[in-house]
């Protein structure tokens, strides 16, 4: 196996960071944009619900780059070093989907839930000693 | 802010994304221990492993994961969906040492410390605020239903 030195590790971090970051983003916003699926299958029905959200382009997208995501992982996984890779991924996330969803959603992100992103993070990448 | 407040019903999805997610991975991975190491140049191991009872448990509970988890963004913020839901890396630590006896060392209970205060943090909040987004299209199907 080859060892990448650590810029090239954390380069491979930011890509798994910044495609889950899109997909979380990506599909969100779709679901947003749907509504609450919880009255659309009182309404339509799961065929209807689920038309709904496969129809959906952003959805589709979402999809696409939570993939791109994985398969960043898995190569980043073969070729780097697994105590880092893993739980720098997994835990930044957190915040970088906090940043994203702020200025993409138009969420409103207060002290308590940058707080909470930030406490999460440190938790997963606790979690991983 | 929309102070939105959830009911029994959304609770009860945000749980089952939580308990979801660690069960399907822990199947997927318990699944894999027993297929072993897959070669890039076997692939259609791959195929024989989605085979297997436990990695084909984990596949229909991780499906049952992302219908909830998409279920959960239709009503709550993204930045409520997953710190709440990240509440699963504790029950599976607890898991790991009250069933399964593993060692959880001081940094992991520390870290447990801190995923449990973040859910607390968010928790105690709104889960849904407003967006610059347009109406959602439920509105429309809703609107064709009565028409």
């Amino acid at each position: 196996m080859t060892q990448y030195p650590l810029l090239w590790q954390i380069l491979m971090i930011g890509c798994i960071v910044l495609w889950a970051t899109a997909g979380d983003v990506l599909i969100a916003s779709a679901m947003r944009n749907i509504g609450d699926l919880d009255r659309i299958r009182a309404v339509k029905g799961i065929p209807g619900a689920a038309a709904a959200v496969l129809g959906s382009p952003r959805f589709g997208l979402g999809v696409l780059c939570m993939s791109l995501s994985f398969f960043s992982m898995l190569f980043a996984l073969s070729h780097g070093d697994l105590t880092l890779i893993g739980p720098a991924a997994a835990s930044l996330t957190f915040v970088t989907n906090a940043i994203a969803a702020k200025f993409f959603l138009g969420e409103n992100v207060d002290r308590r839930r940058w707080l909470a992103a930030v406490f999460v993070c440190i938790g997963v990448a606790l979690l991983a000693h | 802010m929309n102070q939105s407040k959830l009911t029994a019903g959304q609770m009860l999805n945000l749980a089952v994304v939580t308990v979801t997610a660690s069960c399907g991975d822990t199947f997927l991975a318990r699944g894999m221990k027993s297929v072993g190491p897959v070669s890039i140049h076997h692939l259609g191991e791959l195929i024989h492993a989605v085979l297997t009872p436990w990695v084909g448990a984990g596949i229909v509970v991780l499906i049952g994961f992302f219908a909830s988890y998409l279920t959960a963004l239709s009503w709550a913020d993204l930045t409520y969906v997953l710190p709440a839901t990240s509440i699963g890396y504790v029950i599976m630590e607890l898991l790991g040492h009250f069933w399964l006896r593993e060692y959880v060392s001081p940094w992991r209970w520390l870290g447990i410390v801190f995923i449990t205060a973040g859910v607390g943090f968010v928790a105690r909040g709104p889960s849904y605020t407003h967006t610059h987004q347009s109406e959602p299209e439920q509105q429309q199907i809703e609107e064709g239903q009565h028409a």
